[in-house]
């Protein structure tokens, strides 16, 4: 599917472009964006090395491994194909923690570790996993507790109240993690009763 | 609000000094372990470049060659049939594709229609309640090299359509019309 909507994008835009004579703005925006992507890149290094490191000290230390316990009755069952010792639990429970608290920048480690891991438990195949896709789900939906970057933009704005939103935030994007748990399931059990899994 | 900021502040140190005091409690060579996971992410970041920059280029062009544009204007008398504000539908297709867009156009729907009012609290609560689905897939499978995404693009993006449907209920019950 990624690879039809990647052509489909990229094809679509070099059509539209043709008849509608942006062909400059699409010049200039695939040498553009293709450097943006690096310099992102680059970017993000700085933040993995970083807490790759300091997660590194917390696995070793098994401050991990406690904080996956502590969670894990809740955990366990959106994740029924992880063993809940596996490491991959300690870097799940993190990112969904880190994320709620808007640690975006150590959410991503994180989430890119715990992604390795289940790499590893579904024996190193390039396909996504059950599990990966339940976990990606739940990251899209994005549980935040406060919207750190939405409140600083209202303050911007001389909102009467920046933080007003914090708590309808909170509901929606609960419904959508929830949302986005229940979808998950039910594409599940499609390819289950397809034979696919 | 102050304490908001107090807490987002210290968040991050006081979690670090956390991390390595308990290290050192149990005896942990910090350092070594630092260093040694640290190396990790200098593979992991040059692993998603190739991933981002096909990404990043596609949807670039589909926004610059004015597709996104026409493809928003298309759609909008289906979205102002169900009473969907059409001033919000730009964002609500934006977010799930690209952050920095989503977050240029939510101060952008802030700064016209003011913050306290009904569009500016809804970019705002669509803004905060979801996050960018084609970056967060892009960078997490990359990172790992999963090349085969199965279900997780129609799961994330589905997920996202609940979400911005759930920001719009949630806004109108709390602020009104």
């Amino acid at each position: 599917m990624v690879n039809y909507i990647w052509v489909g994008m990229t094809l679509i835009g070099i059509v539209y472009a043709m008849f509608n004579g942006t062909m400059e703005q699409v010049n200039e925006a695939v040498f553009k964006s293709a450097k943006e992507a690096v310099t992102l890149c680059i970017g993000l290094m700085s933040i993995l090395v970083f807490w790759l490191g300091i997660m590194k000290v917390a696995e070793d230390s098994k401050l991990l491994e406690k904080v996956s316990l502590i969670t894990k009755p809740v955990v366990k069952r959106l994740f029924p194909e992880v063993p809940s010792s596996h490491p991959a639990m300690g870097y799940i429970v993190s990112n969904i923690m880190a994320n709620m608290f808007g640690l975006g920048n150590a959410a991503t480690p994180l989430g890119i570790k715990a992604m390795e891991q289940l790499k590893k438990l579904n024996g190193n195949k390039t396909s996504a996993s059950r599990s990966m896709i339940t976990f990606l789900a739940i990251n899209t939906s994005s549980i935040t507790l406060i919207p750190t970057t939405v409140i600083a933009i209202r303050m911007n704005y001389h909102a009467s109240s920046p933080t007003d939103i914090v708590f309808p935030t909170l509901i929606a994007t609960f419904i959508s993690a929830i949302g986005g748990i229940l979808i998950d399931r039910y594409f599940y059990y499609r390819r289950k009763r397809k034979g696919r899994e | 609000m102050q304490y908001l900021n107090v807490i987002s502040l210290w968040m991050i140190p006081v979690l670090i000094g956390f991390i390595l005091l308990y290290a050192t409690y149990k005896k942990v060579p910090a350092y070594e372990s630092f260093v040694e996971g640290g190396k990790e992410g200098i593979g992991m970041a040059f692993s998603i470049i190739p991933f981002l920059v096909g990404m990043l280029v596609a949807i670039s062009i589909f926004r610059a060659s004015g597709a996104l544009d026409a493809f928003v204007n298309w759609v909008k008398p289906v979205f102002d049939m169900i009473g969907v504000p059409s001033e919000i539908l730009p964002l609500a297709i934006i977010r799930p594709i690209s952050g920095n867009a989503a977050l240029g156009m939510t101060s952008d729907l802030i700064s016209v229609y003011g913050p306290d009012s009904f569009i500016g609290r809804l970019a705002a609560t669509i803004q905060g309640s979801t996050d960018t689905t084609f970056y967060v897939l892009t960078v997490y499978f990359g990172a790992v090299g999963i090349k085969r995404m199965g279900d997780a693009l129609k799961v994330g993006l589905l997920a996202d359509l609940v979400g911005i449907t759930a920001a719009i209920i949630v806004v109108v019950y709390f602020f009104g019309y």
